[in-house]
């Protein structure tokens, strides 16, 4: 095995470790007195008990086990790349567990329900809940629904009818079982699992809506497994002959009351975590405590409930992510972030290594040929099945159509895991008279499908999406506008309002906000809670600042730019320069850097032409630094992986700029009106944004204080007044005329998205606004800032939808409000917000 | 926000909306529910503020433009059939469309060059017909992070543009730029598939 070869280093530690384990228990007390300096008798100052530890001391090898076996796959990124991770560990848990056996030849680790259920999965299912794309997963709950009820049910009936079908015919022998327990079975091995199912589509990259479906219906199948189990075995324990219809109707009660009452017991204990996580000002330190304390309480509660876990628990997660995230503090947050991940992923790991471990017992094994081959070919044809048959209904329904590739990935990707497996081991021997056939044929499933599907659904989706033409080095044309395809669509898909639900999710949304907010969040949090309020807090502290810096910063920046390097591309990399500017010289050289490096290997491929060189460059500074498009940045769940923050950095440049250029834009408007004075009006605005920008920090620093830093605003927005701007006429004409000349050619050229001020976007160079564009006469110059004027409303609640982003408190209802009062003297908006 | 009823016959005009911008009923009346959404005080059109509201574009690097795009020559509001008429363009392209095209009507706004028309006047912010120099630095100052420097914007600018022109005029004419794209395959690449 490929995968065994790669971490050798990893190898003979792991075996010390085993060595260490095994032996002591292998060989009982003897060995007591051995280690006690020969001090049987009286006092013994050392004394060795394994007893004592062996438990958790065993537990804690495990673990270390699997961690390492873990860093082992990963020293080499080929195995990984091709043998998906889960794979890897089972068979690694079959070496182990031979191993063990060898030594032991008793199966002392298998997977126990216990273990399994209680201690093992719900830190996977909490972790896939709390970081549930929610928006994504209640747009396709429908679906998600109807495969996770309809799909599943179907499985179970289809794969338990047709085995006893086949059974009828005499293919598999003699064997005692009947109808139930094949139903039983069926319904066992009919669900798609969790943990499997993400182990494996993590590392298949496919579309979003394919993920949600696939994830969500692994998740929500549980209800149904639950109770389609609990049903047949109760059938089996009554008898084949005693089942009555009552007992029928009362399993299909039992279905709406598990997942229900599984959901409802969820959602209570997300709520009652939110209002707690209210409380926590003063305890920080155990905050990230109760998301994990209350979550379990969920899970135990309706497993005592006998009601879905699964569901009650993924639930939680969902429910309560947004509150909790709002209310408990920054470092708390990542603490539950990583432990989840933490958790989550050494669960799944020793899961994964568990069941191999388990299958190396031969007291479980009882084999028959036709029963397991025709459980597997029972279970993939059926599972294609039901896809094909409820993607045809849904598809008449749905906006987002699925498509055939999309259909074959699902039905490949319907992987069995750990939940069958420990289903199964539940199984009563003296009810169930062929357990042990179902559970060595439970675990030929998982095996195959975890290790045959997980291992080449990869090459199958990429064979599928192989229609990529030509090879060809797209042109700079090319690449450029089709990144500017993609934040096209994605911006039209904003604005279309992407997938349906919209009407039910404006509901919830403002039932949200009057109601639940209100009360699960705290104050501050209500504030801040808007992610985008958030950035734009964060973006004027960090421009505060800047700003204050800002003579100097110009300085530098003009440093580096004006001695230049007229082109980039031809200054000479190999020798640094003496640079006086650290950080920004260094960028540059950094950037040259990798650009040689790239140079290098194409020069074999490409001409040796400068010309080519300097396209090399172009092309590789466009591709590395060209915004990403919403789609190819926005992560999905990953148990693995946390947030980048890359596209959080990009976020927040965009916001940035779009933002400032909005507030340019709504200022030249109105400035626009009086074009006579404008070179006053424009130094009013500077001072005004000064002041502004200077202000903000005392205004918002402290979390009551919106109030003061609200008047300042309407300070600024009164010096901003035509009126009062004109007694600056005089003043500062020169400096204004310069400012005049940029302001005017940059409004033509770039109106709709206002304008850019050099001095307020130091980033940005100056230099290209004073090209002035060769259709432009001075004597246009105005023109175009009265267009801009006719594009942005005049309005005071225009205003006010830029300057209250910082110190709104109830959101955009109060623009609305401000909206609405157009031609109201300024002070009416203004208490508006303050309602 | 009022009532709603579900009926496509709310919406004023559908025969002929629908006629021009060949979405499905239930496609126009999902989108009628959404520009109600987007309609914040019911006032029966779309200011920019309305659209400016949407998050999602406040981080998109060219959201603003798009904004700028439902708003035709400096207009302050966009109507339901105006709104509908601008994502229309991004209607997917279907076979049936080829087939029963009357020859004599107008392109359909999903076409191939209206796709390209519509990308192409985002970036021609003067209307003069062609993309110049400059406007390529704007677009591309959007779309590249704070990490490149001026030098390096204006020389892939200057590239770029060289790269379309063809006539030398140092600017990119929409049939140059219809050109410069001709592999790639916009039909699909600018369309939405829920946009029926």
């Amino acid at each position: 095995m490929s995968g065994c070869r790669a971490p050798r280093p990893a190898w003979g530690l792991l075996l010390a470790l085993l060595a260490l384990g095994e032996l002591p228990q292998a060989q009982g007390t003897e060995e007591v007195p051995g280690d006690a300096h020969g001090d049987v008798q009286g006092f013994q100052v050392v004394t060795f008990r394994w007893h004592h530890v062996q438990d958790p001391y065993i537990i804690a090898l495990w673990i270390l086990v699997a961690s390492l076996a873990k860093i082992g796959f990963h020293l080499s990124h080929k195995v990984t790349s091709v043998v998906p991770e889960s794979a890897l560990l089972i068979v690694l848990g079959l070496v182990l567990g031979g191993i063990v056996w060898a030594a032991d030849h008793i199966a002392s680790f298998t997977l126990t329900p216990t273990l399994f259920f209680f201690y093992l999965l719900p830190p996977i299912v909490l972790d896939a809940g709390y970081f549930m794309p929610n928006r994504l997963f209640f747009g396709n709950l429908g679906t998600i629904l109807l495969y996770a009820v309809i799909g599943t049910v179907w499985n179970a009936a289809a794969t338990g009818l047709s085995l006893y079908g086949v059974f009828l015919s005499g293919l598999m022998g003699d064997l005692d079982i009947g109808l139930l327990d094949f139903l039983l079975f069926g319904s066992l091995i009919a669900a798609v699992d969790p943990v499997a199912v993400l182990a494996v589509f993590e590392e298949v990259h496919v579309n979003e809506v394919l993920f949600i479906i696939v994830f969500g219906e692994s998740l929500l199948n549980d209800a149904v497994t639950v109770v389609l189990y609990n049903v047949f075995e109760s059938f089996v324990t009554l008898g084949g002959d005693k089942v009555t219809g009552v007992d029928c109707v009362k399993g299909l009660v039992s279905f709406f009351v598990v997942s229900l009452g599984g959901t409802l017991v969820g959602v209570v204990f997300a709520f009652l975590l939110s209002l707690v996580t209210r409380f926590t000002k003063h305890v920080r330190t155990i905050e990230p405590g109760f998301v994990f304390v209350l979550s379990y309480l969920s899970y135990l509660t309706s497993e005592m409930l006998s009601l879905s876990a699964i569901l009650a628990i993924t639930f939680c997660g969902i429910c309560c992510q947004k509150y909790v995230k709002a209310n408990i503090s920054e470092q708390s947050a990542t603490t539950v972030r990583y432990t989840m991940k933490m958790l989550a992923s050494g669960a799944e790991t020793i899961i994964f290594m568990f069941l191999g471990i388990s299958a190396v017992d031969p007291l479980i094994w009882k084999w028959n040929t036709a029963f397991v081959l025709l459980t597997l070919v029972f279970i993939s044809v059926y599972r294609v099945i039901g896809v094909v048959l409820q993607t045809w209904i849904l598809n008449r329904y749905r906006m987002v159509q699925l498509e055939i590739i999309d259909q074959v990935v699902m039905s490949y990707g319907g992987l069995r895991g750990a939940v069958a497996f420990a289903l199964v081991v539940l199984l009563d021997e003296n009810k169930v008279k062929e357990k042990n056939l179902f559970v060595s044929t439970t675990l030929i499933v998982i095996f195959f499908t975890v290790i045959v599907q997980g291992l080449t659904i990869k090459p199958l989706v990429q064979w599928l999406k192989v229609k990529r033409s030509e090879q060809r080095e797209p042109k700079l044309n090319e690449k450029l506008h089709g990144r500017a395809f993609d934040h096209i669509l994605s911006a039209i898909e904003d604005i279309s309002g992407q997938i349906g639900h919209n009407y039910l999710r404006d509901k919830w949304s403002n039932f949200d906000r009057k109601f639940l907010s209100k009360i699960l969040m705290r104050r501050s949090a209500q504030k801040s809670r808007d992610r985008i309020l958030n950035v734009f807090h964060e973006l004027n502290l960090k421009d505060a600042i800047s700003y204050v810096a800002e003579g100097e910063r110009r300085g530098s920046l003009a440093f580096i730019r004006s001695p230049s390097t007229d082109n980039m591309v031809n200054v000479d990399f190999s020798t640094p320069r003496p640079s006086t500017v650290e950080a920004s010289i260094s960028y540059l050289l950094r950037e040259n850097v990798s650009a040689v490096r790239l140079d290098m290997q194409s020069l074999e491929q490409r001409r040796q032409s400068i010309r080519d060189t300097e396209d090399m460059v172009t092309h590789h500074t466009l591709q590395q630094y060209l915004y990403k498009p919403r789609q190819e940045y926005k992560h999905l769940y990953s148990r693995h992986e946390l947030t980048a923050d890359e596209h959080e950095k990009q976020d927040k440049e965009v916001f940035h700029r779009t933002m400032r250029k909005r507030l340019e834009s709504f200022k030249s408007a109105k400035l626009g009106l009086h074009p006579h004075k404008k070179g006053a009006k424009l130094y009013k605005r500077e001072r005004a944004q000064k002041r502004r920008n200077s202000s903000i920090p005392n205004g918002k620093l402290p979390m009551g204080s919106s109030l003061q830093d609200f008047t300042i605003k309407e300070r600024d927005l009164e010096l901003l007044d035509p009126e009062e701007a004109a007694s600056y006429d005089a003043e500062d004409m020169s400096g204004g005329i310069e400012f005049l000349a940029n302001i005017t050619q940059d409004t033509a050229t770039d109106s709709p998205s206002g304008i850019d001020n050099p001095v307020f976007s130091p980033d940005e160079d100056p230099s290209i606004l004073s090209r002035a564009p060769p259709w432009l006469s001075p004597g246009e110059a105005v023109v175009p800032s009265q267009r801009a004027r006719v594009q942005i409303p005049h309005s005071p609640g225009n205003f006010h939808r830029l300057a209250p982003f910082r110190l709104s408190c109830k959101s955009v209802d109060s623009f609305v409000l401000a909206d609405g009062s157009e031609e109201q003297p300024r002070a009416a908006p203004a208490e508006s917000t303050h309602m | 926000m009022g009532s709603r009823s579900s009926h496509a016959a709310r919406i004023p005009d559908v025969d002929s909306i629908r006629r021009e911008t060949g979405f499905s009923q239930a496609s126009l009346l999902r989108l009628y529910h959404r520009f109600q959404a987007l309609d914040r005080n019911e006032k029966g059109y779309l200011s920019r503020m309305d659209l400016q509201q949407i998050g999602a574009l406040a981080v998109n690097p060219l959201g603003d433009r798009i904004i700028e795009s439902f708003f035709p020559d400096g207009s302050m509001r966009v109507d339901f059939p105006g709104f509908v008429r601008v994502l229309a363009h991004f209607r997917p392209v279907d076979d049936e469309d080829e087939g029963n095209r009357d020859p004599k009507e107008p392109e359909p706004l999903n076409s191939r060059m209206n796709k390209l028309r519509f990308a192409f006047q985002l970036y021609d912010l003067d209307r003069d017909g062609k993309i110049s120099r400059l406007e390529m630095l704007q677009v591309l100052r959007l779309m590249v992070g704070v990490q490149v420097t001026e030098e390096q914007l204006e020389s892939i600018a200057d590239r770029t543009v060289q790269e379309a022109d063809e006539d030398g005029d140092g600017a990119v004419s929409f049939l140059e730029f219809a050109k410069s794209l001709e592999k790639m395959n916009i039909e699909q690449k600018m369309s939405i598939r829920i946009l029926k």
